[in-house]
């Protein structure tokens, strides 16, 4: 048997370049799958071997040399063992200078830093390593879309372990996080509407060295896109009293994994937040009330020129200017809801005074639009009547002049 | 009693006859005489005078029914861009600390030709001719 | 004298029409169970009249250039008064219209009109059918939206098929390459100068033939009448026929209006030359059934391609149509009565569904 498989390896040898794969590929099952798996790894398109993570002789045809201890073949890495093992190029940063300048080359440092690392150093082999996010065999570029840590891919990745509530017993973290992520608008912007920018885990957590960010750094984290968020955050009259209460800034209003998106509902109502700390009549409760109230009024003018202009429309007016001019009404909203990050009835007054001037605007040129087509109905039906008394005229005439020649006839 | 009938159809035929005539011609005239704004709005728009800006400084101007937001840079040049973030479409604004084009909405950033320089906008902005008339700036569609 | 005797003397001395007056006296329709259909010809006509008139409103206000011409139209729909009922009157009487003329056309060949004498009169009303699609294809591309220049687009590249002269054809009237800024200004030039031109000749020879040979009865109308030994009964046109004519087009005005008033005719997307082609791109109703079977038939057909082969078929079709005068008499002079009825049966039914295919498909 073994001659059998010198034999055709050696055939292989003469026109291959990578034994390890030659041979390993016209076996069966999992002595197969990783020779087959690694025409689609990058490591194999720079030319690198198995024997270059496995050790051994990749151009040797004899098992026996190809696969030999005195080459440094080791067989199967040991899980302890990954980081370092991919850590001896991808920390090497004169060695990766010869294949992409531009990466980064302190996944590994970074890795040691995280609770991943931590424990894995510390002998616990159920925690993620490289070969886990990455896969082994066919490893693809982040940018590839069936790489398992491609953005739009990420989260299920992470999820394998931490939605796992078998796996995360012995830890006792909660494994609901991906369920709650998958109901947020951050998912909706990446599954539905494609935006490879909205966060996954990776954004907030960091992916080498991954860890859940402290409660001092959530607004921090949240306003590296939310920007204005955070700054009104950081000189509003919550920042000073979350810090001292050790709550974790964005995240009390909004929750961390399952973000839903705001509305006046997180303001008024029975599913408010603010209720949660302040009573209906004091400070914080009225100037909730009264934010929820302002911001109402808005979103109400809004939907009311919406109607009126979509009826308009719809009747076949003219209203395309309004319909583009209700847009900066809807900024406004926008910026309303922005404001309330300030948590000062004042600071939302502005935004929707302005939103409720376009909108008297809008809402006007929907009306004179209606009146429009009110006039042009009236206008035809004052014309449909001159016509149809006409017409009656007429058709009474040919009966008198028919009716007359008929008597003349028949005398 | 003949006699009343041909002269109630002679009212009627001619009091139809002239009102349809009058619901047709009145239009008619009222759509000769030229309206208050005489002119369709052609692909250009007059976006004020040359010293309503500085340099390093932007305004936003309506375009037709979008917004432009219109720069005048450090070194005095004119630039035009769309002022819609092609992102998720907020309005972008002039930043004067960083000579940059901002989005409120989720920190993107474009630089003075449009391009993205970070953030999450996915395209550049598309950009706009300005001419100087006189005293008076203008801005156009780019050919 | 009266004040109107003397002011028709007046006229009557310089202009001579006394005789024409007479000719009107005594022009009779005839009365049948077919009459009804000859109002068919004053609506297309009247229909016509309003085209023109709609038409040169518009005229004070449009403006034939990519850059112009769709904020032009809006202008009209928006600011100038009563400006969207010109507009949308023009548009819907254009479609109006090309209905009334093949609704027209076809009860002249049910009810047998274009019989000796009368085939120049045939000839001459299928020139102006010609012209009245000319109209609407040309009319079609001017507000310049998107629908308008796809439509053009598909079109012209239908007559850029026809072998040999298809492609010289296609760059006479694209006034190019591609269908752009110098196709707008030529289709402008066809449908405001040459094609009214051209429809004002043939009309006035139409109409001419018309009254030479006054208003043909069908055969059998006329047999019946012979039975029963008494002359097929005679409506004077002046005031009997002519009444009843003003009422019908006050009822193809109120219809105008009405539709003008409660379905305005949309603005559009305006065109953009380097977007790509929305889908479901088509053309207007009436071209719709050549359309759809063009789109039906096989890239190849045999050694052909199947474009040459559709349009091959279209124009064997449109000649044995055209021809129809001439061989719908035997030898002896005896009708091919169930020939002509049938291609008239054949033509009306592919026209319709291959329509109504193309609309839902």
């Amino acid at each position: 048997m073994k001659r059998a498989l010198a034999v055709l390896c050696f055939a292989a040898s003469l026109s291959a370049a990578d034994m390890c794969v030659e041979c390993h590929s016209v076996l069966d099952g999992n002595l197969q799958a990783p020779a087959k798996a690694f025409s689609n790894d990058i490591h194999s398109r720079f030319g690198f071997s198995c024997a270059d993570c496995h050790g051994g002789d990749r151009t040797a045809s004899d098992p026996e040399q190809s696969m030999s201890r005195a080459k440094g073949f080791v067989g199967k890495i040991p899980r302890t063992a990954i980081p370092e093992r991919c850590g001896h190029c991808h920390s090497d940063a004169v060695f990766m200078q010869k294949y992409k300048p531009r990466q980064r080359v302190d996944q590994l440092t970074q890795y040691r830093t995280s609770v991943h690392g931590k424990r894995l150093a510390a002998g616990d082999t159920a925690v993620a390593t490289c070969i886990d996010c990455h896969s082994v065999h066919d490893i693809r570029e982040t940018k590839d879309p069936l790489s398992p840590v491609h953005p739009l891919r990420l989260p299920e990745t992470c999820a394998r372990c931490h939605a796992d509530a078998g796996h995360m017993a012995k830890y006792k973290l909660p494994t609901d996080q991906f369920a709650g992520y998958r109901k947020s608008v951050h998912w909706e912007a990446l599954a539905q509407r494609g935006d490879l920018s909205a966060p996954s885990c990776a954004s907030c957590h960091g992916n080498h060295g991954a860890q859940p960010p402290d409660v001092a750094s959530v607004a921090a984290v949240c306003g590296t896109c939310h920007v204005m968020m955070e700054d009104l955050y950081k000189g509003s009259p919550h920042a000073p009293v979350f810090a001292s209460m050790g709550a974790a800034g964005c995240v009390v209003c909004h929750g961390n994994h399952e973000i839903k998106r705001p509305g006046i509902g997180m303001l008024a109502g029975p599913n408010a937040v603010c209720s949660q700390c302040h009573d209906s009549d004091s400070a914080g409760g009225k100037a909730a009330a009264e934010m929820a109230r302002q911001i109402g009024s808005l979103d109400k003018a809004i939907q009311k020129s919406d109607q009126v202009l979509a009826v308009a429309q719809q009747s076949g007016m003219e209203v395309s200017e309004a319909l583009l001019r209700q847009r900066e009404a809807k900024e406004a909203l926008v910026k309303a809801a922005v404001a309330v990050h300030a948590f000062q009835p004042a600071a939302v007054q502005k935004p929707v005074q302005e939103g409720l001037a376009i909108t008297a605007e809008t809402f006007h040129a929907g009306a004179s639009a209606l009146d429009e087509r009110r006039f042009r109905r009236v206008g035809l039906g004052v014309s449909l009547t001159a016509i149809l008394i006409t017409m009656l005229g007429l058709w009474l005439t040919i009966r008198t002049i028919e009716s007359r020649k008929h008597d003349a006839e028949t005398g | 009693m003949e006699q009343a009938r041909r002269s109630l159809l002679r009212w009627l035929l001619g009091g139809g006859f002239t009102a349809s005539i009058i619901s047709f011609l009145y239009p008619a005239f009222r759509f000769m005489s030229p309206p208050e704004v005489s002119e369709a709005s052609v692909d250009e728009v007059s976006a004020g005078k040359i010293q309503d800006l500085r340099a390093n400084q932007g305004k936003i101007v309506k375009f037709g029914n979008l917004p432009v937001l219109l720069i005048r840079t450090s070194a005095g040049e004119w630039r035009a861009f769309s002022a819609v973030c092609t992102h998720l479409n907020c309005t972008v604004q002039y930043r004067e600390s960083s000579s940059q084009i901002w989005c409120a909405c989720h920190n993107g950033l474009y630089n003075l030709n449009g391009q993205v320089v970070s953030g999450p906008p996915p395209r550049p902005l598309d950009e706009y001719a300005v001419h100087i008339r006189g005293d008076e700036v203008v801005i156009s569609r780019r050919a | 004298m009266t004040e109107p005797g003397k002011t028709f003397a007046w006229f009557e001395e310089r202009l001579g029409i006394a005789s024409m007056r007479k000719f009107l006296a005594h022009k009779t329709v005839p009365v049948h169970a077919g009459t009804a259909w000859y109002y068919f010809g004053g609506i297309t006509l009247f229909l016509f009249v309003i085209q023109v008139l709609t038409g040169t409103l518009l005229l004070l206000y449009y403006r034939p250039s990519p850059g112009e011409a769709y904020e032009s139209v809006q202008f009209i729909m928006t600011r100038v008064q009563f400006g969207w009922l010109v507009r949308s009157i023009h548009s819907w009487s254009a479609n109006l219209m090309i209905l009334s003329a093949f609704i027209h056309m076809f009860s002249v060949v049910f009810l047998r009109a274009f019989r000796r004498p009368r085939e120049l009169t045939w000839l001459s009303g299928i020139a102006l059918l010609g012209l009245a699609l000319g109209f609407g294809f040309s009319g079609y591309l001017l507000p310049w939206n998107t629908v308008s220049y796809f439509a053009t687009k598909v079109g012209t590249d239908m007559a850029a098929a026809v072998p040999g002269v298809g492609h010289h054809i296609a760059r006479f009237l694209r006034g190019g390459n591609d269908v752009g800024g110098a196709t707008l200004t030529r289709f402008f030039g066809f449908h405001v100068a040459v094609l009214p031109g051209v429809t004002t000749l043939l009309l006035l020879v139409h109409l001419a033939l018309v009254q030479k040979h006054g208003m043909s009865a069908p055969q059998w109308a006329e047999q019946e009448y012979v039975r029963k030994h008494v002359p097929l009964p005679q409506m004077p046109f002046f005031p009997n026929f002519f009444l009843r004519e003003l009422m019908a087009w006050y009822a193809a005005l109120g219809v105008l209006g009405s539709l003008a008033a409660l379905f305005p005719w949309e603005l559009g997307i305006k065109a953009d030359p380097f977007a790509p082609a929305p889908a479901g791109i088509r053309p207007e109703w009436y071209f719709l059934a050549p359309f759809y079977t063009l789109k039906l038939i096989p890239s190849h057909v045999w050694l052909f391609e199947g474009e040459l082969v559709g349009l091959f078929g279209f124009g064997l079709l449109a000649l044995w149509w055209v021809a129809l005068p001439f061989w719908a008499l035997d030898r002896k002079g005896i009708e091919r009565t169930r020939w002509v009825t049938g291609a008239g049966v054949l033509l009306l039914a592919y026209l319709a569904t291959f329509s109504a295919l193309g609309y839902w498909k």
